[in-house]
């Protein structure tokens, strides 16, 4: 960690603009489950109109409308923040429409190409139909996650380059394209999971603080282990 | 109403006979099969319904049918009031108010978010109340920035008045779109769907509530002649009035509900002490606030359906020592998806008892104990009160939160109480 202080440092970006789905649930989540382990945590809310700072360890963007989406991915583009610290080696996890703007280039409400970010090699476009409804998926077995549940509504399909590669197999649902779900490059993931991914799969919230910290200490099974079974169950009844 | 046209009264005679059906088999109260029959023998019923009276459309995320039934209270003052006051709130209950009320040539009618424009549209109504706009049930319903651009388009396509919350960023934008406007300060609690300048996007300047200000363009919040002071339990009217609320529906949100309410039906003539003195008839609305006793408790039912709706609910909860019950369910009205419970604060719960119950109990169940707020489980409101009881034999009084069908759960049990 690169900040003065020795604490986890986790930025949300712009809750003004992507916060529209309980976002706030994967700042909480991060907090509390690196906190359990005896990690400190500092929490940084970046709004639309501060500069992003560099030093993050954890950098957090979620959900939003098609406006909001659109102007939070100006403003992170003229501001350059979270794209440099992604070059550093910054860990990025977005989600829904966040997730479509780290990415080279993501659709307007008319299916118009506009430039997002580029720290993740994905390109989001317009699919024909709405995704919404339950998801599950196998992520990447290299990542040690596991199956993951979550909720999607979003109506953009995303192409994965080179790069980048498929963060899991889609089991139920749509996410990327009906076969795959999310994106990860590096530290930089990203996933159609909205709002309250992290609460929902407590395993993909401690992959995030094992990059930043390394082997993590076991927690006992609580209330997110046994939400994370009883939405498996009920999506693939 | 006599000389609707031959077509439109057999539609209307039909759509009553369907609705009679629907009640005496006990399917429903027939508000929408009724309509729903009316529509297809004349699909223009709504606007001939309409013609010669002088209507009300009320919208909002939050507050639509308490806000309705304030407005129809006032409007009895003149007679027969045609109203969805069971919450029909799409067309087909609109027609169903209005052909259960030809006579009345005063009317308002509820109006859900989406379907504001078409209805403006068809009825041409004299005024359009719109109190707030906050993220609810999104996996389907519309996306809010669209839905204020939508009202703001049909507005300035209408000759109507708007009366409107001028402390809703959203709202206020979207009612700047009509040819006349009251601007009412009502407050806005929940601000977590507007910072962001509705016409350009930029972090609005609210500094001092209820202020705001977009310092890129420079939208402001409109002045306003109407208000409210909670602080005193005060309406204040045009002029520097001020009149004591003393209501007997509870928290600010009332409050508000009830001053929208008195400058709107301050259009229709009537003045605003009086408006108050009618509003303090109201106890309860469609179950909503009202008190159960059972097993010796008062058990008070809140309905909250969204982040908005559950910090008002909050503000009203009884002090500490009053344990509450939450209940959470995913079903169609509620919304499947759970995820707006990370947009609610629970924090304020710590230091009293709480218990969860609800189809979504286990999500609802992580969401305390991230916000290290203590809880039990349940499954039913007897079943915590009987527990409750062997604890505390001196128990007198129990809230309980819940979103919709958790709450018509929970008002069936304990009978359809007004």
């Amino acid at each position: 960690m690169s900040n003065t202080s020795s604490a986890l440092r986790i930025v949300w970006i712009y809750p003004d603009l992507l916060s529209t789905y309980g976002d706030q649930g994967n700042v909480l989540i991060l907090k509390r489950r690196a906190e359990l382990r005896g990690i400190p945590t500092e929490i940084v809310h970046v709004h639309s109109s501060d500069a992003v700072p560099e030093q993050g360890d954890i950098y957090l963007l979620g959900g939003g409308e098609d406006r909001p989406q659109i102007l939070a991915a100006d403003r992170l583009r003229a501001d350059g923040g979270l794209a440099r610290a992604a070059a550093r080696g910054a860990c990025v996890f977005a989600v829904c429409a966040g997730y479509q703007i780290i990415g080279e280039s993501y659709g307007d409400d008319e299916a118009n190409p506009l430039p997002g970010v580029g720290i993740i090699d994905i390109r989001s476009g317009r699919g024909q139909t709405r995704a919404v409804g339950e998801i599950v998926a196998d992520v990447d077995p290299t990542l040690g996650v596991g199956r993951i549940t979550g909720f999607e509504n979003h109506q953009g399909r995303t192409a994965i380059g080179p790069q980048a590669r498929p963060l899991s197999t889609t089991v139920k649902g749509i996410g990327n394209d009906d076969r795959t779900e999310g994106a990860y490059q590096g530290q930089v993931l990203g996933t159609y999971l909205h709002g309250p991914a992290l609460p929902r799969n407590p395993q993909l919230a401690d992959l995030l603080l094992r990059w930043r910290v390394g082997a993590l200490n076991p927690l006992p099974p609580a209330w997110g282990e046994r939400l994370h079974e009883e939405r498996l169950a009920a999506a693939l009844r | 109403m006599s000389e609707l046209p031959l077509r439109a009264q057999l539609a209307s005679v039909l759509g009553r006979s369907a609705a009679s059906l629907s009640r005496a088999t006990g399917r429903g109260d027939g508000s929408v099969i009724g309509g729903r029959v009316a529509l297809k023998v004349e699909p223009d019923l709504l606007a001939k319904l309409s013609q010669g009276r002088r209507l009300a459309l009320v919208s909002a995320t939050n507050g639509k049918t308490t806000t309705t039934r304030l407005i129809a209270q006032a409007l009895r003052e003149f007679g027969d009031v045609a109203t969805n006051e069971y919450g029909a709130n799409m067309p087909t209950g609109h027609i169903t108010a209005l052909s259960d009320n030809k006579s009345a040539v005063n009317g308002v009618l509820e109006v859900d978010e989406k379907y504001l424009p078409q209805v403006l549209k068809a009825t041409n109504p004299s005024f359009v109340v719109l109190m707030n706009l906050s993220r609810d049930q999104m996996d389907r319903a519309s996306e809010i920035n669209l839905l204020a651009k939508k009202w703001r388009t049909a507005l300035a396509q209408s000759n109507t008045h708007v009366i409107a919350n001028a402390d809703d960023p959203l709202v206020a934008w979207a009612g700047l779109g009509a040819p006349n406007a009251t601007w009412v300060s009502a407050g806005q609690r929940w601000k977590e769907d507007s910072w962001c300048c509705p016409e350009c996007g930029g972090h609005l300047k609210r500094d001092v509530d209820p202020y705001w200000q977009c310092p890129e363009c420079g939208l402001a919040r409109p002045e306003t002649t109407w208000s409210v002071d909670n602080e005193t339990d005060t309406l204040v009217a045009p002029g520097g009035q001020q009149i004591k609320l003393r209501l007997n529906l509870p928290g600010d949100a009332n409050r508000a509900n009830a001053a929208i309410a008195a400058a709107t039906v301050a259009g229709y003539g009537i003045h605003p002490e009086r408006t108050v003195e009618r509003l303090r008839e109201i106890t309860s609305v469609a179950g909503r606030y009202t008190s159960v006793v059972t097993m010796g408790v008062e058990v008070r039912l809140l309905l909250a359906k969204n982040p908005a709706g559950w910090l008002e609910s909050f503000a009203v909860l009884d002090p500490p020592r009053v344990p509450v019950i939450l209940a959470v369910n995913a079903q169609i009205p509620d919304g499947k998806d759970t995820s707006w419970l990370w947009d609610v604060d629970y924090r304020v719960l710590r230091g009293r008892r709480v218990f969860i119950m609800g189809e979504r109990r286990t999500d609802l169940a992580l969401r305390l104990e991230t916000d290290e707020v203590p809880f039990e489980v349940a499954d039913r409101v007897d079943e915590v009160l009987a527990k409750l009881k062997a604890e505390r034999p001196d128990i007198t009084k129990v809230d309980v939160i819940a979103n919709y069908t958790a709450f018509q759960q929970i008002r069936t049990a304990y009978g359809r109480v007004q």
